[in-house]
Order: C-alpha cells, then sequence, then structure tokens
C-alpha cells in the first residue's frame, strides 16, 4: 500500500508540468519574535536560519530527483494566542507554505494547531508540551515529548534523587503549559506517596512579579522540594523570593527552564537546582556535538533546547515532504506530507530518536540537568518512557 | 501566627511600592488635577535608568574600571536614576501637557495625552533596548534574618523604611515648606494664584519632580527586590497604584500613602489565605465598597466644583 502511495505520488510528480517552477520549498514559521519571551523566537529563528543556510550551499534538498532550495518565512506571534492564530493564517493562506514550524508554547500552539488543522496544513510544534496542542487534530505534530510524561519524570526523580516525600508546587494558573504540568506533576507524586502528599499547591497570575505570600505557606507547609514549571522570566524571582522567606531545600523545574537567558536573570541563586529537559548541550556527542559546535560559531551562544527541537522540527517536516513528494498543488502536497509524517519511525534527530506510533505525539527520552557551579546545563541522568 | 507575621511583612514590601507610586499620582493630581496616567512608565523609566546607572557603575559597559563596592554603586544609583527621571517627567510636563494647558484644553484631553505618554515610553523602550529581559544587578548582598520562622531580608526592611521615611518628607514638604503652601494654593485656586505673583510653573514643574523621582525611588527598590526588568513593568502597578490614590482620596499625600499599603495587605492576605485567583476579585471587590460608601476616598476632602 505505502508503495502504491509512493508510486503515485512519483508518478504525480513526473506527471505535473514543469510549469510550476516550484523549485522553492515554502516553510513557515510562527514563532515569539517581540513578546514575552522573546528570546525564544530568536533561537528558533537561529536555528532555522542556520539549516536553511546548510541545506541551501549543499544546493538544496533533493526530493524525486530534482533540487528544492528551502525558503523560511517567519512570522511573529507576539508570544500571544490570537497573533498566533493570525500568524497561522497568513502563512496557509498568503505565503501559501507546505507546512509550518511552531509556535512554540502551549499557550499559542494550542489555538494554532486548531487553524492549522482546519486548513489542512501541516504543522509541528517544536517545544509544547500541552496535549491539547496535537488531541485529535491529525495535521498538528509537536518535536518533544508530553506534560503528562515530564511531570511524572519529575516526580520520580524527585522520590529517587531527594528521597521527597512531601512536595509544594508554584505555577502560573492562567497559562495552559504550567497549568498542566502542574496538575501531571501532583497526579505522579500522589500516586507515588500517597494522597496529600503534595503539601502545597500554589498558584499565581501571568505577569506577578510578587510571590511572597505563596511562598510563605510553601515554606511553612515543610515540603521536601518544590517543583516550579515556569518560564525563564519568572524562575529567578521565584527563587530569590524563596531563599530569602527561608527556603533551604532542591528546587526542581521543567524544560520551559532551559531555554533564554535563564542564568544572565538569575546568577548564582538558580545554581545547585535540576530541570527536566529535551537536551543537554554540556556532555553531547555525534550529531548533537556538530549541531552545537555550528551554533556556536554562527551565533557565538549554545543552543538551548528550542533551538535543537527547532532544528529537528524542520527536519522532521522536510523528511516528512521528501516522503511524500512534492506535486505543486500545495493542497494535495498538505495532505501527502501529513500522511508521510505519520509513518515516520526511528527519526534519528539531536534530541533524540522519535516515532509517531500513535498520532503527533513521538516516543522519546527525557534528561535531568543540574545547574553546575560554573551556571552550565549539565547532564545529570536520562529517562527513557 | 509566624505565617500571619511573615505575610504582614510581605504585604508592608509589596504595598511601599503601591505607596511610593501612588504618591506620584497624588502630588500632580493634587496639583493639576490631572490624572498623570504615564506615571507607571516613569516608574519603569526609573528602573531602567537605575538599572543602566548600576551597569556603567559597574564597569560592565567598559567605560570605567570595575571595582567599585555594590554599596556605593548603590549611593550614586539612586540620584543618577531620580535626576534622569524627574529631567524624564518635567520633559512629558513641558513637551506634553504645558501646551496643553496654555491653550486652555479640556482636562479629558490632558489626561488622553497622558495615556499616550505612557504608551510611547513603553513603546520607545521596546524598540530602543530590544524585548530582552535586563537583570539589575546585585549591588547589596541579601542577608536573610530568620526570627522564630519569620524570615526578614536587609532589602525588605530597607524597602519599608524608605516608603515611610517618604511619606514622612513629602508630608512636610507639602504641608510645612513655602513650596508645598504654593502648591496647595494653586491646587485651590489656579487662576488666582499668578495674581498672587507665585510663579505657577515653578511649582508644577516642582511638583513633576518630586513625583518622578519618588517613582524614580521606587523604580530602584523594585529593581532590587524583583530584578528582572521588562518595558511593560510599570503598566500594571502603576494602574493599580492609581486605584490605590483613588480609593485613599487622590489630592491627599495621606490619602495616597494609606491606599497603596491598604491594596498590598488585601492582595497579599487574599493570596495567602485563597487561591490566588481570586485575589484581584476580592481585592478590588473591597476598595469597590469603600469608594460606594465614602466616594471621595478615605482621607479624600469633598470639593465643590466652582462654576
Amino acid at each position: 500500500m505505502k508503495k502504491i502511495v509512493l508510486a503515485a505520488l512519483c508518478f504525480l510528480f513526473l506527471a505535473a508540468p514543469a510549469a510550476f517552477g516550484a523549485d522553492t520549498l515554502k516553510i513557515g514559521f510562527n514563532i515569539p519574535l517581540t513578546g514575552d519571551i522573546p528570546d525564544v523566537g530568536e533561537s528558533s529563528k537561529n536555528a532555522a536560519e542556520l539549516l536553511k543556510k546548510q541545506v541551501n550551499a549543499a544546493g538544496g534538498v533533493e526530493i524525486g530527483g530534482k533540487k528544492y532550495t528551502l525558503d523560511f518565512v517567519y512570522e511573529d506571534n507576539e508570544s500571544k494566542a490570537e497573533s498566533a492564530l493570525s500568524a497561522a493564517r497568513k502563512l496557509i493562506t498568503q505565503d501559501k507554505v507546505i507546512g509550518m514550524v511552531g509556535p512554540q508554547s502551549s499557550k499559542q500552539a494550542v489555538p494554532a494547531g486548531e487553524t492549522a488543522n482546519e486548513l489542512k496544513t501541516p504543522m509541528i510544534a517544536p517545544w509544547s508540551t500541552n496535549p491539547n496542542t496535537t488531541k485529535n487534530r491529525p495535521y498538528v505534530f509537536r518535536a518533544c515529548f508530553l506534560d503528562t510524561f515530564q511531570g511524572p519524570v519529575a516526580a520520580m526523580f524527585a522520590k529517587q534523587e531527594f528521597s521527597a516525600k512531601k512536595a509544594a508546587v508554584l505555577y502560573d494558573i492562567a497559562s495552559d503549559y504550567p497549568k498542566g504540568l502542574a496538575e501531571d506533576f501532583k497526579a505522579a507524586f500522589e500516586k507515588i506517596n500517597g494522597p496529600g502528599s503534595v503539601v502545597a499547591f500554589e498558584t499565581f497570575t501571568t505577569k506577578d512579579v510578587d510571590f511572597s505570600a505563596q511562598l510563605t505557606n510553601i515554606v511553612k507547609s515543610g515540603a521536601d522540594v518544590l517543583f516550579v514549571p515556569q518560564y525563564y522570566n519568572e524562575v529567578p524571582l521565584i527563587v530569590k523570593q524563596a531563599k530569602a522567606l527561608g527556603w533551604k531545600n532542591p528546587i526542581l523545574g521543567s524544560d520551559s527552564w532551559g531555554s533564554g537567558d535563564l542564568m544572565g536573570l538569575c546568577g548564582d541563586d538558580c545554581k545547585g537546582f535540576f530541570f527536566v529537559t529535551h537536551y543537554a548541550a554540556a556532555g553531547a556527542q555525534g550529531a548533537t556535538k556538530d549541531f552545537i559546535d555550528k551554533y556556536q560559531a554562527a551565533y557565538t551562544k549554545t543552543p538551548d533546547d528550542v533551538a535543537a527541537l527547532t532544528w529537528d522540527a524542520i527536519n522532521l517536516l522536510l523528511t516528512g515532504i521528501k516522503n511524500a513528494g512534492v506535486t505543486g498543488d500545495v493542497a494535495k502536497d498538505r495532505e501527502a506530507v501529513k500522511d508521510a509524517l505519520q509513518k515516520v519511525k526511528d527519526f534519528d534527530g539531536i534530541t533524540g530518536k522519535m516515532s509517531f506510533p500513535s498520532g503527533g505525539d513521538p516516543v522519546k527520552c527525557a534528561v535531568v540537568v543540574k545547574i553546575d557551579e560554573q551556571g552550565k546545563f549539565s547532564f545529570f541522568k536520562s529517562v527513557c518512557p | 501566627m509566624e505565617s500571619l507575621i511573615q505575610n504582614i511583612l510581605n504585604a508592608l514590601q509589596w504595598g511601599s511600592f503601591y505607596s511610593l507610586i501612588a504618591l506620584g499620582y497624588c502630588l500632580v493630581y493634587g496639583v493639576l488635577s490631572l490624572i498623570n496616567f504615564a506615571h507607571g512608565d516613569i516608574f519603569m523609566a526609573g528602573a531602567y535608568f537605575a538599572f543602566f546607572g548600576a551597569t556603567f557603575l559597574l564597569g560592565k559597559t567598559g567605560v570605567i574600571p570595575p571595582g567599585m563596592p555594590g554599596w556605593a554603586v548603590l549611593a550614586l544609583t539612586i540620584p543618577i536614576s531620580m535626576i534622569l527621571t524627574s529631567a524624564l517627567g518635567v520633559t512629558l510636563e513641558r513637551v506634553a501637557y504645558r501646551p496643553l494647558r496654555r491653550k486652555g484644553a479640556h482636562k479629558l484631553y490632558v489626561v488622553i495625552t497622558a495615556l499616550m505618554c505612557g504608551l510611547v515610553l513603553e513603546n520607545g523602550n521596546l524598540a530602543l533596548f530590544g524585548a530582552s529581559r535586563k537583570n539589575f544587578p546585585t549591588l547589596v548582598p541579601q542577608i536573610v534574618y530568620s526570627l522564630g520562622g519569620v524570615s526578614v531580608t536587609n532589602l525588605k526592611v530597607a524597602v519599608i523604611l524608605v516608603a515611610v521615611l517618604s511619606f514622612l518628607f513629602l508630608h512636610y514638604v507639602v504641608g510645612k515648606t513655602k513650596i508645598g503652601m504654593a502648591m496647595q494654593a494653586i491646587s485651590y485656586d489656579r487662576f488666582a494664584v499668578p495674581l498672587m505673583g507665585i510663579p505657577t510653573d515653578t511649582v508644577i514643574v516642582f511638583t513633576f519632580v518630586l513625583g518622578s523621582s519618588f517613582a524614580a525611588l521606587a523604580g530602584v527598590l523594585f529593581a532590587m527586590s524583583y530584578p528582572v526588568l521588562d518595558p511593560f513593568m510599570g503598566a500594571l502597578i502603576g494602574w493599580k497604584a492609581f486605584i490605590a490614590a483613588v480609593v485613599g482620596g487622590i489630592g491627599s499625600i495621606r490619602g495616597a500613602f494609606a491606599g497603596g499599603f491598604l491594596l498590598g495587605f488585601v492582595e497579599i492576605m487574599v493570596v495567602a489565605f485563597f487561591p490566588s485567583t481570586f485575589r484581584d476579585l476580592i481585592a478590588f471587590s473591597i476598595l469597590l465598597l469603600i469608594l460606594s460608601l465614602k466616594p471621595t476616598g478615605l482621607f479624600g476632602v469633598a470639593r465643590r466644583t466652582k462654576i
């Protein structure tokens, strides 16, 4: 069956008149270049530009015997859900991209995924870990693992590493990503340590800067570990205020810690803490190291997980396009790419091997990273499903 | 009990910021009956001036050699930020508000102008320095004192002390000094005052200098307490501080001070005992109730409109 489809696609490609002259592949990026997390947008764009340069310098991607150069369109979603929607619509209807990469955070990826699915365009969200992003949406994929996986890993790690019996959680209730993750962590931790073992489950709202009341409750609750599934701009404030209020136990974070300029904002206060993530730059090998070296040479900084996942997401999309072939009819191509992506097996990404056995969510491993004394994110432990 | 004392301290610190900003709203309103909606962004500018001052003095820009002790940097950063922010406040008054006042424009237009000035400051900052967060350097190491389960830092004590001293200072300036009397006089009757030979414009400029420099002071302390700066940091807090000033009785120094602490207390206490989503709901319901019982605010005085 697969072969027939492929043969048919090849036939379509051969039959399609070359009059289209479409020897470029247009891929859209829906990323936060401004707004709350501009560093995330910058990393995505850096990775994309690096890949584009590398591929185009080699003459382009070869599909069905023909070389296609890459053409990337960057749309700024301002880190807002509404703007992510309009960016997705613009990329699909105006720019006529064959597929999209992004948005990065779940707050934008969940609504943008709906648009992509409705307008039948493949979308790969590199960094969004909320289950709703891909749920019942055949056209939407992701390059990272799920919140539902990250929560249990963090709970497991807290138990194994700190022998924690009581945990506290502080999270932003108004944002999809931290909320989902906090609930998953709570469920997993209480499954291991019994009901009521999450002794403080405190919330705040986006843009809050003072967490003293919540942290006072957390310090008084006698928890052994604090789980903070927040972004890099909030983590420094939480960590510093927790220390000022007398918190002395470990703090555990999620993959959102690793993006952006966490250490620049947090300084010495974050050293010695752990977070669950997709990849660790320190201690990398093979293709991952190769990517890190190239990225460092181009931008004089270490790529964060957003950059690595964006790199994988683009390659994943290109693999899909390669397997599907290009006819020049955008609507047909989009559907073929979607079908090809669903069949991807053991895709060798720089953040680990990925397969898509059930819909848009890959099966892959998580890494626990320690922020060491030099402020580097060093590999600590790998946890596979 | 320990939690309660801890939360009272937290509330005092958080309320201090509202109070310091509310004082600025109150001064300008008291003299000009102008709601200076750009005030929250002047506060933001104060924090940014402090950031640039501190990084410059620490030698991170390479102009002066590094090695100056943190306390000395702080001692210089505060006046630098206050002076630059005052200059900014006065510039706004000269460029935006005074021409309108001269032309006798309706107050509504001046208020809208103030709103626009705030947006210009926010987006100007965004355009000039980008959207990346700035990390305010640690100037004085934080020392945590633990007293029977209650944690206090040197910074927390300093913030609360500065807020109280600022209030006492402003109370004295407005109530006891000559220029303070002139401010009150303008507030009472803006048209009769020049006839008495009081230079109205000088007094108004002085008002903006006072308001802006206290916003800068709040900005420095805020940047030290919450060391992640972004261009929109002043918008929400400025807006809430304005509400605090109105509840306290806008135009009254005592009212602004009390209103700021009241809002800080309600916010912290609600979060301490309820889910945080209830914070603004309960906080503003209480403030609404106070206003409906006493429309002039806690310390406000009803004014008759002269026709």
